[in-house]
């Protein structure tokens, strides 16, 4: 019993490593990407079949390959046979009907050297093809080249089996009424379809890092999941520095996994995040992976500029050696390529930062209009947090109060509750928190290293008691 | 999750052969974005050892070459069979001799 439950999942686990290689193979032999993959999934039922009383085969990945090719070649077979039979009844006497027509079929779907790689890419350019809505894409990738069940699938989503089914199913068959060529794009669609494939990439990848809690493997996994998807896009299309980008965006912010919730699962801001525990191999990944975008020439895109601006976050040895001037200057080339609310307000922030909090007030005060951020509860967390650092502390309050009535999440509106109580509390008489700091640590007689550690920790108690601004984690 | 292969070092020289299939392996395993980190190890090393407050540093080599790690591989997988699927292939590659698996926890 234990020995079929542990075939079953080395057949898991081998076919995760191997199915997008296995149903790129077939695609490019059967010209659709919906039989390919039946073709694949009658393999792996083979191997469920045979693997618990056999044992798993020496490389399991080379059988299920070349099971699932057959089943190809006996499809192909099957379908010739009856086109020349149609044929032969057309033309009634059949003379030149040759019996071995599919004579020299191995030798020509046998793919050339170094093709996997290439069927490759095409699987993801077919898997994220604009002619798909969003949500179909990222399912048919997740399929198609994670190997993900439609169950892994739903859980990741928080959506129902079924729909993720019927989601697969309708892509494959507009894939199909389409007509949708297993082909490369050609260079003046490259752009266009790329930027799709790299959208589905990192829709993924936040959807995975969203997921603050660790309750539910399968949403981290997601970020595992992107993660493996564009180091394969960097090796199959090594020339796109967008590509390049975004692997470095994704291995810097998943570097601050750990440090991104405390320990009672609330979140910690990045301005707060306990720096040593930063994965340091995922900071090195993600700037080596900046040098191959740089390497790669070209105008700085969006995904390129995010990186950078991750770059600097990841560079700061601690919060406040962080070069706001720097990233300010990112966000102002950000906005103009990429202008969504989103970016619009981090700009705001980081301008707050590197050019005082009026400067950063001025530009999160235009975003009051956008609808996109009605809702939206860092856009007066932000303006609170501004507020505060010009004095205005009633203000600050009705704002941080705004932001807890919208916020989501429970940790955080108790947090920004916190926030507001404090802003509303009237000025100490006495001296501050703040001032005591200060002055503490001007004292002539302490040397460098202790004024910074000092300097840390008393900065880190004042934001926690009430300074500071809020930041995406 | 993370998986930490250990190899003990083999006394089979490695041929033109298996430093061909190797890197094929190596790099299929770095551009699929499994394969984190992999290296080889010097033999012997430097031990350090603490007792009763003192360090102790000496040079090795301290066992039987055949019982020493040799190499190393990181690799980041979704499943623990994942990790040994692929620990099988390494060793299919490398012939006779002994690997260890080990998960590695975050930072």
């Amino acid at each position: 019993m234990t020995r079929v439950r542990d075939a079953h999942r080395t057949v898991d686990a081998v076919w995760k490593l191997e199915s997008a290689r296995i149903v790129a193979a077939l695609t490019r032999m059967v010209h659709d990407v919906g039989l390919a993959e039946e073709l694949a999934q009658d393999a792996l039922v083979a191997a469920l079949e045979q693997w618990p009383a056999a044992g798993v085969p020496d490389n399991p990945g080379a059988w299920l390959t070349a099971v699932a090719k057959r089943r190809a070649v006996d499809r192909i077979r099957r379908e010739r046979r009856l086109a020349a039979r149609h044929q032969q009844i057309a033309h009634d006497l059949g003379r030149d009907l040759d019996v071995d027509r599919d004579r020299g079929l191995d030798e020509e779907l046998d793919p050339a050297p170094g093709a996997g790689q290439d069927d490759l890419l095409r699987l993801m350019f077919v898997s994220c093809h604009p002619v798909l809505p969003t949500e179909a894409r990222v399912a048919l990738t997740l399929r198609l080249l994670g190997g993900l069940t439609a169950a892994e699938t739903a859980r990741a989503f928080l959506t129902g089996e079924q729909a993720v089914v019927r989601r697969i199913a309708a892509a494959k068959r507009t894939l199909a009424e389409e007509n949708v060529a297993f082909d490369l794009p050609a260079p003046e669609e490259l752009a266009a379809r790329l930027s799709s494939v790299l959208e589905v990439v990192y829709l993924i990848f936040n959807e995975g890092y969203a997921a603050t809690s660790g309750d539910d493997l399968m949403r981290p996994a997601l970020c595992h999941e992107a993660l493996r998807l564009g180091r394969l896009l960097a090796t199959l299309a090594p020339g796109e520095a967008e590509v390049h980008g975004l692997v470095a965006l994704m291995e810097i912010q998943a570097s601050r996994s750990a440090a991104r919730t405390g320990p009672a699962g609330e979140p910690v801001l990045l301005h707060e995040q306990n720096r040593g525990r930063w994965d340091q191999l995922l900071i090195r990944r993600g700037f080596a992976a900046m040098l191959r975008a740089r390497e790669a020439g070209g105008p700085p895109g969006p995904y390129v500029l995010q990186a950078a601006i991750a770059v600097c976050h990841a560079q700061a040895r601690t919060a406040e050696e962080t070069d706001w001037a720097g990233i300010a200057a990112l966000y102002d080339a950000l906005v103009r390529l990429l202008p969504t609310p989103v970016v619009r307000l981090n700009r705001a922030v980081a301008v707050g930062m590197a050019r005082g909090p009026q400067a950063g007030l001025d530009l999160a005060d235009e975003l009051h209009a956008d609808p996109h951020l009605q809702d939206y509860h860092l856009l007066p967390g932000v303006r609170a947090d501004l507020l505060l650092r010009l004095g205005r502390s009633a203000e600050a309050r009705r704002e941080f109060e705004r932001a807890a009535d919208l916020a989501r999440n429970v940790a955080e509106r108790a947090f920004l509750r916190r926030r507001a109580a404090e802003a509303a509390a009237p000025e100490p008489s006495g001296t501050t928190l703040g001032d005591a700091a200060r002055r503490f640590l001007t004292r002539p007689e302490l040397d460098a290293p202790t004024v910074r550690a000092y300097g840390q920790t008393l900065r880190r108690l004042g934001r926690t008691l009430g300074e500071g601004p809020c930041w995406r984690r | 999750m993370r998986y930490l292969m250990t190899s003990l070092a083999s006394d089979t020289a490695p041929d033109d052969k298996l430093f061909a299939e190797m890197g094929r392996f190596i790099e299929e395993l770095t551009a699929s974005g499994v394969l984190l980190a992999t290296g080889g190890l010097e033999p012997g090393g430097v031990r350090l050892t603490s007792s009763g407050g003192e360090i102790t540093v000496t040079d090795g080599p301290f066992a039987e070459a055949r019982e020493a790690v040799g190499g190393f591989a990181l690799v980041e997988v979704r499943s623990k069979e994942e990790a040994v699927e692929l620990g099988r292939r390494f060793r299919a590659i490398v012939g006779d001799g002994v690997s260890v698996l080990q998960q590695v926890f975050g930072p």
